[in-house]
């Protein structure tokens, strides 16, 4: 029981991380129903943002995180300015296969300039501190992960539910035609939704480089992919969807890892993006709406 | 269009040229003088037969940096038997059937000995040129234990020596020391699955551990490039190991390592060669890599002389630390300087039978003797990580 409890704790900060990256995907797909393949790739260079301000300028990791994420805001605008707008009214392949070519870009531009070497987040950034209480471990690395993904969570809900911004999101991811005729700048919205989605992408990069210690410009691809699997999980273009579905994929791989075996842990992982494709294809918290026309 | 044509006319061009050279490569063999090899010649010539480029070029390259360095040593020194060395470069690009092409090149060019390739396959690609020319070949850093016994005929290979330890001579010593100087009896096994290198230490070390009355209570997996290890040290943790065999690459380790530590997983932990890289302590942090071993073929930061006089000469040529690859690549080229003294003739027979017989060489990656099977009997240094610094036991 106890073991299976410090599972648990361990999942949660992996989860809180899957959850981040989910809810950009899930934002951007809701709005434009696109999949942002280089929504991964930002949260690498969240990642690396991250790691030259605290290794260059010296910063502490609360400033490092919030410059990483006012970074990787305005790389994701003038990603959807440049390369995603101009396709907006062509079909959903060629956004899609767009988003592909924009993620090799980013993948493969740092490389060029960063080399394929891992980088390493000082340790000093965030000296290491371990609990024991009644035989359960837990660090206060997992506690900041923890609650600071949580509390951008309350103030992301907050936005779309409460502020005129949010009314006007949900209003476009409703209705693109109607919002435009009640006085919605649909461009602008997109803006911010990519703005907002790559923001939380750096916070979930600079917390994977303060988890793991090691950063490369691969980095990426799995967790992005696992993210996309969460999404799809909790329903995609469904906030509360991406949040609960990040939540499960990071204990469920951390369960499988721990009572069956780590090599199969990617496997289980995609295994549910099939079944659920299969079984309900929008997901766990998704209502079926039929195809709208 | 027009361009289509002419790169089909180019790449004729250069298939023709290509094998009017292999043709007069195989013919100026039969007919090459085989007196400039050995005594009659004014140098002594030495293949250095590399993975310059390819996916291990990084192994070929530092190998022959070593091996150069030793080479110039020894010129300085007056060379050996009064001449001078010539090492005669090239590169095999990772490639086994390019290894023997190399090799059937040098042999024409009148080479005594061959120093390299690097990896287990490129070895056995050249194997067969050498034992055709009867030319001794080292291997500096070849570890499959069939590299120089025929696995099917049984056979010792007689003209292929190696200066490395086999990987089952790595995993075995873990174990020993596991058992003997650490006093563990009870060992889990959570290692790489994605290479033969990883999983061959992970054999040998149960085998080993289990034979000399220990138990394994658990055995695990990762891939390489995973970087979540919580789920799996929990249970291992639940199975109360007193030692954790972790062989792999250290950029996994380093960060399992820490995740170990973090979930309060205290025993020592050991691993293989694969762990030696500065980014260790960097990515897993000091204090975690307390208690931790690994087996390895010499330290950069071992105090003896004649180690830190060719770490010097390296960093000064090179502005980086010497690594396994370029002391293998060094002991190759003294072993044979000392055979060719011993054998007293630059003569590559002779050179073999000098070769087998070589007894308590010392070498920077230790001091070994070539045993019936061509492998260097050689202790394997354990190092300790004490507070960030690797300190040889």
């Amino acid at each position: 029981m106890l073991e299976f409890i410090q599972q648990l704790i361990n999942g949660l900060s992996l989860g809180a991380i899957y959850a981040l990256i989910a809810l950009g995907y899930t934002m951007v797909y809701g709005i434009i129903l696109l999949i942002n393949f280089a929504h991964g790739d930002i949260m690498m260079v969240g990642a690396y943002v991250g790691f030259f301000s605290i290794s260059l300028l010296g910063s502490n990791i609360i400033v490092a995180m919030v410059f990483a994420m006012v970074t990787c805001a305005l790389l994701g605008v003038v990603i959807e300015k440049v390369a995603y707008r101009p396709l907006r009214n062509s079909t959903r392949i060629a956004a899609l296969i767009t988003a592909i070519g924009m993620s090799l870009f980013l993948e493969y531009v740092t490389l060029y300039f960063l080399t394929a070497q891992q980088r390493v987040y000082p340790a000093s950034a965030f000296p290491l501190h371990k609990y024991e209480i009644a035989g359960l471990v837990i660090s206060n690395k997992d506690i900041f992960i923890i609650v600071s993904a949580v509390i951008m969570m309350i103030i992301l809900q907050y936005i779309i539910k409460r502020t005129k911004t949010g009314k006007a999101m949900r209003a476009v991811s409703l209705d693109k035609e109607a919002a435009v005729l009640m006085g919605i700048s649909v461009d602008r919205i997109v803006s911010i939704t990519f703005a907002i989605g790559s923001a939380l992408a750096a916070a979930a990069g600079v917390m994977i480089g303060l988890y793991y210690n090691a950063i490369n410009p691969l980095m990426g691809i799995i967790p992005g992919l696992k993210a996309f699997v969460a999404a799809v999980l909790g329903g995609i273009g469904l906030i509360p969807g991406a949040m609960v579905g990040g939540f499960l994929m990071g204990i469920l791989e951390t369960l499988v890892s721990g009572y069956w075996s780590s090599m199969y842990r990617d496997a289980v992982a995609f295994g549910v993006l099939i079944l659920i494709l299969l079984i309900k294809p929008t997901g766990l918290f998704g209502k079926n709406t039929g195809e709208k026309v | 269009m027009l361009d289509k044509k002419w790169a089909k006319k180019g790449a004729l061009l250069v298939l023709v040229v290509f094998m009017l050279s292999v043709v007069v490569g195989c013919g100026g063999g039969q007919t090459s003088d085989k007196e400039s090899k050995g005594d009659g010649a004014e140098t002594i010539k030495v293949g250095i037969n590399c993975e310059l480029s390819g996916p291990v070029a990084s192994y070929g390259d530092n190998s022959r940096n070593g091996a150069l360095i030793a080479i110039d040593e020894i010129n300085k020194a007056g060379g050996v038997l009064g001449k001078q060395l010539e090492p005669l470069v090239r590169d095999c690009q990772s490639k086994t059937d390019e290894a023997m092409n190399v090799s059937a090149a040098l042999a024409d060019e009148g080479m005594v000995a061959q120093i390299g390739p690097l990896t287990s396959g490129t070895v056995e690609g050249s194997t067969s040129v050498m034992m055709e020319n009867q030319i001794p070949l080292i291997a500096p850093a070849a570890t499959a234990n069939k590299v120089t016994v025929d696995e099917k005929t049984g056979k010792v290979r007689d003209y292929i020596f190696r200066v490395c330890y086999r990987d089952s001579d790595q995993g075995v010593r873990m174990a020993d020391f596991a058992l003997n100087t650490l006093k563990v009896k009870k060992a889990a096994i959570f290692g790489s699955t994605s290479d033969d290198y990883a999983k061959g230490l992970a054999k040998y070390f149960k085998e080993e551990f289990e034979a000399k009355g220990g138990t394994i209570v658990a055995e695990e997996g990762f891939m390489n490039l995973d970087k979540e290890f919580r789920g799996t040290l929990t249970k291992i943790r639940g199975k109360n190991p007193e030692f954790i065999y972790v062989p792999g690459y250290y950029t996994e380790v380093s960060v399992l390592i820490k995740q170990a530590r973090e979930l309060g997983i205290t025993v020592p932990i050991g691993g293989g060669d694969g762990w030696d890289s500065p980014d260790m302590v960097k990515v897993a942090g000091a204090e975690a890599l307390n208690d931790t071993y690994f087996t390895n073929h010499y330290s950069v930061e071992d105090p003896n002389p004649a180690i830190q006089s060719f770490v010097k000469a390296y960093e000064a040529k090179h502005k980086k630390a010497p690594d396994s690859f370029a002391a293998l690549g060094y002991d190759a080229v003294k072993l044979l300087a000392d055979a060719i003294t011993r054998a007293g003739s630059a003569d590559p027979v002779k050179i073999k039978e000098a070769l087998e017989q070589t007894k308590d060489f010392a070498g920077i990656t230790g001091t070994m003797s070539i045993d019936e099977q061509h492998n260097p009997i050689k202790n394997i240094v354990i190092i300790e990580y004490k507070d960030g610094k690797l300190v040889s036991r």
